[in-house]
């Protein structure tokens, strides 16, 4: 055998060839299946894609590198069910580009922190941590006050479409209209948006933020809508605990 | 370009440029990394500004010690080997040299702003932007012709087992960069991976993995393989342990990734695939150990007098030591305690600060010399100095890390007798605030080392010799 190597070591070209084959074979037996095999995601309902508000607050999150600190990917143990709520289903970040499981855990997961505190309190949170948790150590974000950039966010979900995210047309032509509506619109109303995209919440989080305009959407509102709807799409209740059992 | 004694004339311009950058990216690298560990103990360090967040540094500090550190160390050392042991000088010679280094140094640069104006991929260790990674591309294409071309012209029959190292980190890298990051731009500053989800997950850590098994490890092992027996004055331990350690590392390496996603929603099948071969990886990362060590054999006495070999041979002890521990962590049980703690945080920096760093310093002292035409260092007391304020500072970092992981998992599943969780979140960052402060203490003291390892090779280069080098080479051992 290990003469044999011989060849290998003399020659560029067969090292190269054993190498690459080498290689390659750990990658394709883990990846090819997760797209051949179908019950790699779950079949539940209610997952969606994301409002463009929403879509725009997680290019925030992502922007910020909130994903260092923070996981959302709840494991199915007691403590952890407990904690945050029911263990994260793979169907929940199906139309995630990238996904943001996180690795690290320097704040708590949010996989679930949809509707676990009010908007006002993310707002006052995200400006300052240490208003509303005294011993917290993250950073403030005074400039999320700002007018968010949305003139481009049709074409977002466009590209969104084009990596497997299945907005309709009418969805990427009302875009910005369904963003502005999702802040301005009047929540005992149904706007438009939430026919399109159920459960997404309305109303204009930062209207009591200093500094912010009351008039224009800001980031902030983009940010804390995305957060209001994490881990809120599928209804456990009626969900059959075997079907999704691994 | 310097002569040496046979002839061949070796291109060294470019190599002291990647030396030089290797230093000084070494420590920012290091510099950003502690200032966020502050960051965590003292949150006010966050500034409140959006340029100086943890979340918008952390890429910085990772991005600057694996690739900018680490890269131009690999540049360096790799394109060094790779002359000598071929005894031909570099294919493309200076010029093509000199595109990799700008252009790296460049993008590195760039890479960084764009991390702390806020544009970033959204994942761990790919975080630039699509057309960064073009670039990449290119400058990483340039470097394998560089270094395949220099091989192809080779004088000695042998490929030594060092260039298959660096040569397996080349390829493997392509594939892992290219598989990575395909994304759709939306614009010039934003786009979306064509992976969503779980493959997403899955593509990611395959890449995130095998960026630590192929550019901290094969890579760094292909510096160990020429600097340690150069250094020990005797021949690699064994030629047979080098081909089958070599061949059952890349082949293994690669299926490890699941163990970053244990619990998750990634199927339970990757899951066991990532496990069953991490902990297979023990064996072929103990054979490189074995190797490398043993390679002191009839040179033991090198430990004592001579603190280069201290750092090499630590280097490779650290390098066992974070590769029993990587497999014992991969193991479900193991990891459903330690993943998203400190203890992950700790492990990472065992092999970085205690395996890369340190046989990247000890292959810049065997290389500075070599390449400035001096004997020896300026101070070979110096590096005992810096050696030691560097390993007491390994030594905090890890113990910290390790104390405070474990702690942090337990209390996240620890109930009170009446059967509720018995810790909020809150109480679990509060109780790590000191061992944040120990980490940091422990991060400092690996920059001042490095700082101390500046002025060192300053002084080399500048063809200083204190007068204890004369003194210890007439005494022999110290």
């Amino acid at each position: 055998m290990f003469k044999h190597h011989a060849k290998l070591e003399t020659n560029i070209f067969f090292l190269a060839v054993g190498i690459l084959l080498t290689i390659v074979v750990g990658g394709l037996v883990e990846v090819i299946p997760l797209f051949s095999i179908e019950s790699t995601i779950e079949k539940v309902q209610g997952v969606r894609p994301y409002t463009p508000l929403e879509l725009a607050g997680r290019n925030i999150y992502i922007r910020e590198g909130c994903y260092n600190c923070h996981s959302q990917m709840i494991r199915p143990f007691k403590d952890e069910v407990e904690r945050y709520g029911h263990y994260s289903l793979a169907a929940e970040s199906k139309y995630d580009h990238p996904f943001q499981w996180g690795s690290k855990r320097t704040g708590p997961d949010l996989a679930r922190v949809g509707g676990k505190y009010t908007d006002d309190w993310q707002v006052r949170h995200l400006i300052n941590p240490r208003d509303v948790v005294p011993g917290s150590v993250m950073p403030g974000y005074k400039h999320l006050a700002r007018k968010l950039d949305y003139a481009d966010i049709a074409s977002h979900l466009k590209v969104n479409r084009i990596v497997g995210v299945p907005y309709t047309d009418a969805q990427i032509a009302n875009a910005k209209k369904d963003l502005e509506e999702q802040v301005f619109a009047d929540p005992a109303s149904t706007p438009a948006v939430l026919v399109s995209y159920p459960k997404a919440a309305i109303g204009k989080a930062s209207i009591n933020l200093v500094g912010a305009d009351p008039k224009a959407v800001t980031e902030m509102d983009a940010l804390v809508a995305y957060l209001q709807v994490l881990g809120t799409m599928v209804d456990f209740k009626t969900v059959d605990e075997k079907a999704i059992r691994r | 370009m310097s002569i040496n004694t046979e002839a061949t004339p070796y291109c060294e311009d470019v190599i002291k440029k990647f030396t030089l950058a290797a230093v000084f990216w070494g420590v920012v690298g290091f510099l950003a990394g502690d200032f966020i560990a502050w960051q965590l103990a003292f949150p006010v360090l966050n500034l409140d500004l959006e340029w100086t967040s943890f979340g918008r540094l952390r890429p910085v500090h990772t991005s600057a010690v694996i690739f900018a550190f680490g890269g131009n160390v690999l540049f360096s050392t790799s394109l060094y080997i790779v002359q000598r042991t071929s005894r031909a000088s570099l294919f493309g010679g200076n010029g093509l040299g000199n595109f990799i280094f700008f252009n790296f140094q460049a993008l590195i640069v760039v890479a960084a702003l764009t991390y702390v104006l806020g544009f970033s991929q959204g994942q761990e260790y790919a975080e630039p932007e699509w057309w960064i990674d073009l670039w990449l591309t290119v400058i990483w294409v340039a470097y394998l012709i560089a270094f395949a071309g220099t091989i192809m012209k080779r004088k000695e029959p042998h490929i030594y087992v060092a260039n298959w190292f660096f040569f397996a980190m080349i390829l493997t890298i392509a594939m892992l960069h290219l598989g990575n990051n395909i994304a759709v731009p939306v614009s010039f500053m934003k786009s979306y991976n064509v992976f969503g989800g779980v493959q997403n997950a899955m593509t990611q850590w395959w890449y995130g993995h095998n960026a630590v098994g192929f550019f901290l490890t094969a890579g760094f092992l292909g510096i160990m393989y020429y600097f340690v027996p150069k250094r020990a004055e005797r021949p690699v331990y064994s030629y047979r342990l080098s081909i089958v350690h070599f061949w059952a590392l890349i082949f293994l390496y690669i299926w490890a990734g699941p163990h970053h996603l244990h619990y998750t929603a990634l199927p339970d099948w990757a899951q066991t695939l990532g496990m069953t071969f991490s902990v297979m990886l023990w064996m072929p990362s103990w054979g490189g150990m074995i190797n490398g060590l043993m390679t002191l054999s009839g040179a033991w006495d090198k430990l004592r007098t001579d603190p280069v070999m201290r750092f090499l041979v630590s280097s490779v002890a650290f390098y066992g030591m974070s590769t029993f521990e990587g497999p014992m962590m991969s193991i479900k049980a193991v990891n459903s305690l330690s993943h998203y703690t400190d203890w992950g945080i700790g492990h990472v920096h065992s092999g970085a600060l205690g395996w890369v760093a340190f046989v990247s310093f000890g292959a810049l002292y065997f290389l500075v010399p070599k390449l400035w035409g001096r004997k020896e260092l300026y101070s070979l007391k110096l590096v005992g100095v810096h050696f030691w304020i560097a390993t007491i500072g390994i030594v905090l970092y890890i113990t910290a890390m390790w104390i405070s992981g474990i702690m942090q998992g337990l209390m996240w599943r620890a109930y009170d007798n009446l059967g509720f969780l018995q810790y909020s979140f809150i109480e679990t960052v509060e109780a790590m605030r000191p061992y944040y402060i120990i980490r940091a203490i422990g991060g400092l003291l690996f920059v001042a080392g490095s700082l101390v390892m500046v002025y060192n090779i300053i002084k080399t280069i500048k063809g200083d010799v204190a007068d204890e080098a004369y003194a210890s080479a007439a005494s022999g051992a110290r």
